[in-house]
């Protein structure tokens, strides 16, 4: 039995009055690639925020690496944030740093190296993530949607996490960048053998990497498990998501 | 009887035809966005006509075309005349337009696109009230905000080397050095518009020499902090504002939350601190061009050379004056820098709301910066400074 990773029990937010989250419950194992599905609105960023700390939920539990993160103390919340790396979903790259300072800017502070030695292990991000040796002194605003998603992934990578958490990582590009995008996180985590937790509603991404996932809907989590696990509930949500028309083509590839 | 109301096939034309209480009218022409309008107005005249408690029945058989808007009007108005007349029905009706008028017939619950228009003295109360409540929210998240501030200097103070120097010079170059020129400019003309309207007072009495004092202290005291203040808070306190905002909406502020880099520590103290550092250094700027442009106008107009100038300077221009100018400036400084911030972390996840704020922050800075000088004026007074 793998390692619980993330665990979330029983989260109830909302903003106002309305709900986002109505008392749910779902937890990642260590090393999986999780999916959190869901369609617009669902609130499935929410959780994703909840779980890095960006939010507070009304009340409920979250886990994360065997820390309680609602209630943490700023010293443990700092070195909890070393141990797990975020790509957002438009990149969020720092524009006023180049490219390999977005990626060395956290070895820079939390590390004790060199800017020689940082400046190696840049490199071999650059290159691990797909992107041309020369993309180090581009900056951000030089740079197109997929180059960015991959500088953000070298940045989120560059502590060496042990999770790793995708905001719609495959949004915003074509078929072809979104399949060599999936590719690189897959080779990623085999290699380095960190979890992978995402949030998305791309069905390919579902089908293609996810090792378990949960649907969120109507502020609960309806069903959660593999892929056969959860297509095989006969649930009118999961049939739409998985049986319109998109669903089905992609099903009878 | 027949009226024909238009007859020209290009358009929407309605003909009626009565027999005992029964009338029809006949639709032909086209029904189209952009023919439609032409019946309208031949529609309220028909339903004028028609007498109350006759059975009205639209033939559509000779519509030769009918878009979506067509159909729309045309529902709207058999509804209206539902309430007129005894009974009102749709003839003619092919298939296809059958199934678009039933479409239409769905939406019977109008949505609203105009707000609920409730009376005015309860919509200006609500208005009232939720401006209040915003206000006071507005108040207490800048407590907040100053919490957080104060939390991150004491941080920086027991950590001195987690300062970000870099990101001071920076910012000192942007806010300080880069806004030489137009402080310059101000101030000269500043000088020039004070020493000209003096020259104009003080020639009537024959007082001339005492155009140096003039220019000297009202420069050095007041007018060169408080415009260059406003200059800032144009300039710095409203590009803090944006920058911040646009960190927000890319979410970069929440991408250096989850890598831990404070955003108080690492966008906000050193905005403030280089700031503080640069106004005193602007304002000590702005004295020299503005004293410099007065003494022009005080040669070209008063025949006050610039020696002469120079001597009575010496004597008269205590250097308390400058002083108290230069001591508001890092409180302008702080105020500034601190609502530019505060601000940009209010912007919301859209691109209106960037101007919104950044129209608020520069409003409020120069506010408060005039504010803090009254402040100034009424303590150094009570003084007798």
């Amino acid at each position: 039995m793998k390692k619980t990773v993330i665990s979330v029990e029983d989260v109830v937010t909302g903003f106002g009055e309305t709900v986002v989250h109505d008392h749910i419950s779902l937890s990642v194992k260590e090393g999986e690639i999780y999916g959190l599905l869901g369609f617009s609105g669902s609130g499935k960023s929410t959780l994703l925020k909840e779980m890095i700390m960006l939010l507070q939920p009304q009340s409920g539990n979250i886990q994360v690496l065997s820390n309680d993160v609602l209630n943490i103390s700023s010293s443990e919340a700092f070195e909890l944030k070393k141990r797990f790396g975020v790509l957002f979903q438009s990149g969020a790259l720092f524009s006023s740093l180049n490219v390999a300072e977005n990626i060395g800017i956290a070895l820079k502070e939390y590390t004790d190296l060199p800017q020689d030695l940082i400046n190696v292990i840049v490199k071999a991000r650059i290159n691990m993530v797909g992107l041309p040796e020369h993309a180090g002194i581009l900056y951000p605003s030089e740079l197109s949607g997929g180059m960015i998603k991959r500088v953000a992934l070298a940045r989120a990578l560059s502590m060496d996490p042990e999770i790793l958490f995708l905001d719609e990582p495959t949004s915003g590009l074509d078929p072809v960048g979104a399949e060599e995008f999936e590719q690189l996180i897959v080779g990623l985590r085999d290699l380095l053998g960190f979890t992978v937790v995402m949030v998305t509603h791309d069905l390919d991404l579902i089908m293609n990497i996810v090792d378990r996932f949960s649907v969120l809907f109507d502020h609960k989590v309806i069903a959660e498990g593999n892929f056969d696990e959860v297509i095989g509930l006969d649930h009118p949500v999961i049939n739409k998501f998985f049986k319109g028309a998109r669903g089905t083509m992609r099903l009878s590839k | 009887m027949a009226t024909g109301l238009k007859n020209s096939t290009d358009r929407a034309v309605i003909l009626v035809e009565s027999k005992d209480d029964l009338y029809l009218l006949k639709c032909k022409g086209k029904w189209t966005l952009k023919h439609i309008a032409n019946v309208v107005s031949g529609i309220k005249r028909i339903s004028q006509r028609i007498p109350a408690h006759s059975k009205v029945s639209w033939d559509i058989s000779a519509v030769e075309e009918f878009d979506s808007a067509g159909i729309i009007l045309l529902q709207h108005y058999v509804k209206e005349f539902e309430s007129h007349f005894k009974q009102v029905d749709i003839v003619g009706a092919s298939s296809r337009q059958q199934k678009t008028l039933t479409l239409f017939q769905q939406e019977e619950k109008e949505p609203d696109l105009i707000a609920d228009k409730d009376n005015m003295l309860s919509a200006l109360l609500q208005k009232a009230g939720a401006n209040i409540l915003s206000g006071f929210r507005d108040i207490i998240q800048f407590i907040t905000f100053i919490g957080e501030i104060t939390v991150a200097l004491f941080h920086s103070v027991l950590h001195p080397s987690s300062i970000r120097f870099k990101a001071i010079i920076k910012n000192i170059e942007e806010a300080g050095v880069n806004a030489l020129p137009i402080v310059a400019v101000t101030a000269f003309l500043i000088g020039i518009v004070v020493s000209y309207q003096a020259s104009v007072q003080l020639e009537k009495l024959g007082a001339n020499i005492f155009i140096v004092e003039m220019i000297a202290i009202s420069i050095t005291r007041e007018l060169a902090p408080l415009i260059i203040a406003i200059v800032v808070a144009g300039r710095s306190g409203a590009s803090y504002t944006a920058q911040i905002g646009v960190m927000k909406i890319t979410e970069e502020v929440s991408a250096m939350k989850t890598m831990s880099f404070d955003p108080m520590r690492f966008l906000v103290l050193p905005r403030i601190v280089a700031l503080m550092i640069a106004m005193p250094l602007l304002i000590f700027f702005a004295d020299i061009v503005g004293i410099a442009a007065g003494m022009m106008i005080a040669d070209t107009q008063m025949n006050i050379s610039y020696t002469e100038f120079i001597l009575r300077l010496q004597t008269v221009l205590d250097s308390r004056h400058v002083w108290i100018g230069i001591i508001k400036a890092p409180f302008f400084a702080l105020l500034i820098a601190t609502v530019g911030c505060f601000r940009g972390f209010q912007v919301s996840y859209n691109s209106e709301s960037i101007g919104r704020y950044t129209t608020i922050s520069v409003v409020n800075a120069i506010f408060l910066v005039i504010a803090c000088d009254a402040v100034f004026s009424i303590i150094l007074t009570e003084l007798g400074i």
